[in-house]
């Protein structure tokens, strides 16, 4: 049995998040998304998390490294000329 | 132009993040400081990225060097038709190819990234819905995913299992979640950088997004925060 056209499964509905969230998905399936998640408390909860997510994936500490051989990469860029440079 | 353009202001180190124009004007007068800011803020990213394409620590860091040397020797002619980074990164990925083809490694990282897009990964464990033919609900769930509190994940132990839930993604999910979520970069500039299709870099997103929040319940449903 298929659902009716006009309609997404929760199955689909999952698969569809990022694209949505992205502003990609075609006029009809943002629709079929945005009623699907109006009438669906189980999805509306996965969005939530999925969003949290990706919050929390924006708010981690960036590593920060730097190569034992900076002076020698400085020296080597501040010796590069410019052009028109002699 | 840009020369005489950016002698009007100079900025401190660090406040180039997002004034680009600045920073590399000030690249082009060879101004040691915006150089050592510029290697601080993406040497770690660069070998993350490098180590994503060739999975050999060393192979990494011998791609990450070409890169800078390559940096300073083009910074001049860079025309900024896309992002500093992104230009950054397009060299980094062409070095990584060629280091592929010269270690007799056939498979690009573009080529991949594709066949991992491809493969079929669904977002949430299939067990979690209804079966097809299950008569009125077929693939909706069988029990409700329930919201999290809004501050489950600000803890630092939600971070960390955040952070190693990233290290474990196959190395294509890896490089593209890094970029587009813990460095913020655009679609476009991803798909630019690594030399991958906007398709596959959104499906790879997905995926390794799908698979952190799947770790995430699990923790907060063993009762963890």
């Amino acid at each position: 049995m298929t659902p009716p056209p006009l309609q997404i499964t929760c199955k689909e509905f999952a698969e569809l998040v990022t694209a949505h969230e992205d502003g990609v998905l075609p006029e009809r399936d943002r629709i079929r998304f945005e009623c699907h998640s109006e009438r669906c408390p189980g999805c509306r909860a996965y969005l939530q998390q999925f969003r949290l997510t990706i919050g929390a994936l924006r708010s981690l500490p960036r590593e920060a490294a730097e190569p034992d051989n900076l002076d020698e990469l400085a020296r080597t860029f501040m010796d590069s000329k410019p052009p028109g440079q002699s | 132009m840009a020369r005489d353009q950016a002698e009007v202001v100079r900025p401190a180190v660090g406040t180039f993040d997002g004034n680009e124009p600045l920073l590399v004007a000030a690249l082009r007068r060879r101004e040691e400081a915006a150089f050592a800011a510029l290697v601080k803020r993406y040497h770690s990213l660069m070998l993350r990225v490098a180590y994503a394409q060739l999975n050999d620590v060393a192979a990494g860091e011998d791609v990450v060097q070409e890169t800078w040397l390559s940096v300073i020797k083009g910074i001049d002619s860079f025309q900024g038709r896309s992002s500093l980074r992104t230009w950054m990164f397009r060299i980094l990925t062409h070095h990584a190819s060629a280091r592929l083809e010269r270690d007799g490694r056939q498979i690009p990282f573009s080529a991949l990234a594709s066949a991992d897009a491809v493969a079929a990964e669904p977002s949430v464990e299939p067990s979690r819905f209804f079966s097809r033919d299950h008569g009125p609900r077929p693939y909706f769930w069988v029990s409700d995913p329930r919201e999290w509190p809004e501050d489950a994940l600000l803890a630092a132990e939600a971070r960390s299992v955040i952070a190693a839930a990233v290290q474990q993604l196959p190395d294509s999910q890896r490089v593209v979640i890094t970029l587009r979520d813990l460095e913020g970069w655009a679609p476009d500039e991803v798909c630019e950088a690594l030399g991958i299709s906007d398709g596959n870099q959104r499906v790879l997103l997905h995926r390794a997004r799908s698979r952190v929040r799947q770790v995430l319940e699990k923790y907060l449903g063993s009762g963890g925060r």
